[in-house]
């Protein structure tokens, strides 16, 4: 079969391996484009919310380029990502494309619906039980390479002398690990890449201001769907962490998993978890990056999405509580490059007037 | 005895019954916000979190008109009715999960909100348990007196529902209800179109947010049928012709009540009502747009926000039902 899946963030070099792997011809999505977004929005409802719209417009690019199967992810709601397949799935008969969406439901929800799709992947492409096994399990150590990879380089970033240079790193350093095909040439790659991001030269006598990104995964993962705002930040200057990466919910060393259980956490101001999407996360992690000493907190989302309006409209309490200045961006297909620079800078020259007026207080006390 | 004030929207249009004889039961005043109107609007948009919806919106500003008017308002958790969907995990939209949160920090000075979390997945006893805890926050510990008060309520609501599904709609079976219109008084007219309206009830029901679609279309001596007129089987029913039920249960309802009428002959047209911004409809609306195409019934799609003016709407009705009665010839 010819399988495609949604872009995210730098995750398709894994999903790549693992699709060809399987013994099936992989479809590598595009990264979205303006023509992709275009598409999207031609033939998505008007108030889907950007990834929606994104993804129609990767599904259609790759339908174009012949695939035949798309795999994506399911869910229970109450979030509209857990939909979106139908939907996708609906207008792409309508418009007489023939691509079936196999879409992955919680196993926790339907064991058996699970089960089913995962067997059909495996005997359709011609692997044994234990082979299909170890081909999921190298896709997990590429996925959590990459991770690391591109946490290291926004830690670097904020330090470099030639802009862009990590960037460069950092592209060279995925490249390595796509070629990568076992655990042990993963391992290897990864070393390797860090070790490339590692030697961008930098100059350490900087002191980066720290910002915490949270919000909506998609938005939050894909760069290309934030206008890069990691990157963009990080050539300012300025030091991200963000709450999500695709594998965070098992490690340690992102800030998510530290302290536990981030819903009792939000619990003082929304007493009702989840509320779907990472809504309830947004508020934990304000409180959180604020605890943990960050400046301030850019929250992603997509035009009315639903979890992150409850959030927003909480959050300027949580941030005259915790003292820590937010700035929310929601990101439609209107939004364009300048206008988020333009308000990012704003918002760090704000973080940077504030540090300074408060070392000098503390000069004075 | 307090003063209990409840917001005249969201699940007013389908539950107020119930919580009214609750609350009389066990000695409260009930007071209900006003109508909404332009003011009530404009003081929701600016209480509310800018990019909510309309419905949100004007949810604040009915709260904003209770304050100092009642003791205690009434804003309870809406997590889920029942067991149902795909993985029995149908519950409410993520704004109604977090409005009491989102009143409480968004408002000044509010009087205590009772929030209790509804949540009857369990079971149907679940309803007595809110119950309780609801009285318990109102001091009233007295196991009997909100078993009767619950019995009471049920009851209302049982006969609420009885004449919803003679077809007649929530605004009016309320005032049946409370014995302020006989039904003896309702003139009967010999419709000439049936239309199905189908939508959230704060939406549809409500006069000022639909424009006044519900009167124009009694004037163009269309029946309107909505999905509140069926009962859970004719509208559970639906649910093997989706692929995927959905997750929230006022569009569940709205969906399964666009899919039952579209299959039925003597519907000439759907007519889908949907707010500005409104997360599930962008679904809802593109779901059943395309199946009422499937099922070859003329569907139109009506929005509502802020600044829909009557004459726009209108304008557009008008040309549907030109259409329904061209098309019926």
């Amino acid at each position: 079969m010819k399988i495609s899946f949604p872009h995210m963030g730098h995750s398709y070099i894994a999903f790549k391996w693992l699709v060809e792997h399987l013994g099936h011809e992989c479809i590598v999505p595009p990264e979205p484009s303006k023509r992709t977004l275009d598409l999207g929005v031609r033939y998505a409802p008007e108030f889907a919310c950007i990834p929606f719209k994104i993804l129609m417009g990767t599904y259609l690019e790759v339908a174009e380029k012949g695939a035949e199967v798309i795999i994506t992810s399911g869910g229970m709601g109450p979030c509209r990502a857990g939909y979106y397949w139908v939907m996708h799935q609906y207008i792409l008969n309508e418009l007489g494309r023939n691509v079936e969406i196999i879409a992955f439901e919680p196993p926790l929800c339907d064991l058996k619906d699970f089960w089913k799709k995962l067997h059909r992947l495996r005997v359709s492409g011609g692997l044994s039980v234990k082979a299909f096994i170890e081909v999921i399990k190298t896709t997990w150590e590429k996925i959590k390479a990459i991770d690391d990879i591109e946490m290291r380089s926004h830690e670097v970033r904020p330090y470099e002398i030639n802009r862009g240079d990590t960037t460069r790193a950092l592209w060279k350093a995925l490249d390595m690990l796509d070629k990568a095909n076992s655990v042990k040439e993963i391992e290897e790659a990864r070393r390797e890449g860090l070790e490339v991001i590692n030697k961008v030269p930098r100059d350490l006598s900087r002191n980066p201001l720290k910002v915490g990104i949270i919000g909506e995964i998609y938005v939050v993962l894909e760069p290309a769907a934030n206008h890069y705002i990691q990157i963009m930040l990080g050539e300012m200057g300025v030091q991200t962490d963000r709450s999500i990466y695709l594998t965070s919910y098992t490690r340690k060393n992102t800030i998510y998993n530290l302290e536990g259980d981030v819903f009792a956490i939000a619990r003082p101001y929304i007493k009702e978890a989840p509320i779907g999407g990472h809504g309830v996360n947004s508020i934990g992690e304000t409180i959180l990056f604020a605890k943990h000493g960050f400046d301030g907190v850019v929250q992603l989302a997509p035009f009315a999405c639903i979890p992150e309006i409850v959030a927003k409209s909480i959050l300027p309490k949580v941030s005259k509580d915790y003292d820590i200045p937010v700035l929310t961006l929601f990101i439609d297909e209107q939004t364009g490059k300048a206008g988020v620079q333009t308000r990012l800078e704003a918002f760090i020259d704000l973080l940077e007037k504030r540090r300074e007026s408060r070392k000098r207080e503390r000069l004075v006390v | 005895m307090a003063k209990i004030g409840i917001p005249r929207t969201l699940a007013y249009f389908l539950y107020f019954p119930f919580w009214n004889a609750f609350f009389m039961e066990l000695g409260h005043e009930v007071i209900v916000s006003p109508p909404t109107t332009k003011a009530v609007l404009d003081r929701g948009v600016e209480e509310a979190v800018n990019d909510a919806c309309i419905p949100i919106k004007i949810y604040h500003g009915h709260v904003a008109k209770l304050i100092d008017k009642v003791d205690f308002i009434f804003s309870p958790r809406l997590v889920s009715l029942r067991k149902h969907g795909d993985f029995g995990t149908e519950t409410f939209c993520p704004k109604f999960l977090g409005l009491p949160d989102m009143i409480r920090v968004s408002m000044d000075r509010l009087p205590p909100v009772i929030d209790t979390r509804i949540d009857l997945k369990a079971g149907k006893d679940e309803l007595l348990n809110v119950c309780k805890e609801t009285a318990f926050f109102l001091g009233m510990t007295a196991e009997k007196v909100i078993f009767n008060a619950y019995k009471k309520a049920l009851k209302k609501q049982e006969e609420y529902q009885k004449i919803l599904k003679e077809g007649i709609l929530p605004p009016l079976a309320l005032d049946i209800l409370e014995g302020r219109k006989k039904r003896k008084e309702i003139p009967r007219i010999e419709p000439e179109l049936n239309i199905a309206v189908v939508g959230y009830p704060y939406v549809i029901y409500d006069p000022y947010v639909n424009v006044g679609l519900l009167k124009f279309l009694e004037q163009e001596k269309v029946k309107v049928y909505t999905q509140d007129m069926l009962s859970n089987k004719e509208l559970n029913g639906q649910k093997k012709y989706i692929p995927k039920s959905l997750f929230w249960y006022f569009s569940n309802r709205a969906v399964y009540g666009g899919l039952y009428y579209m299959k039925r002959k003597d519907i000439d047209g759907i007519i889908h009502v949907t707010a500005f911004a409104c997360g599930p409809d962008s679904m809802v609306d593109r779901l059943l747009e395309i199946e009422s195409h499937r099922h070859g019934k003329p569907y139109l799609a009506v929005m509502v926000d802020e600044h829909s003016g009557e004459a726009g709407v209108r304008t557009r009705i008008e040309a549907f039902v030109d259409m329904l009665r061209y098309r019926r010839g």
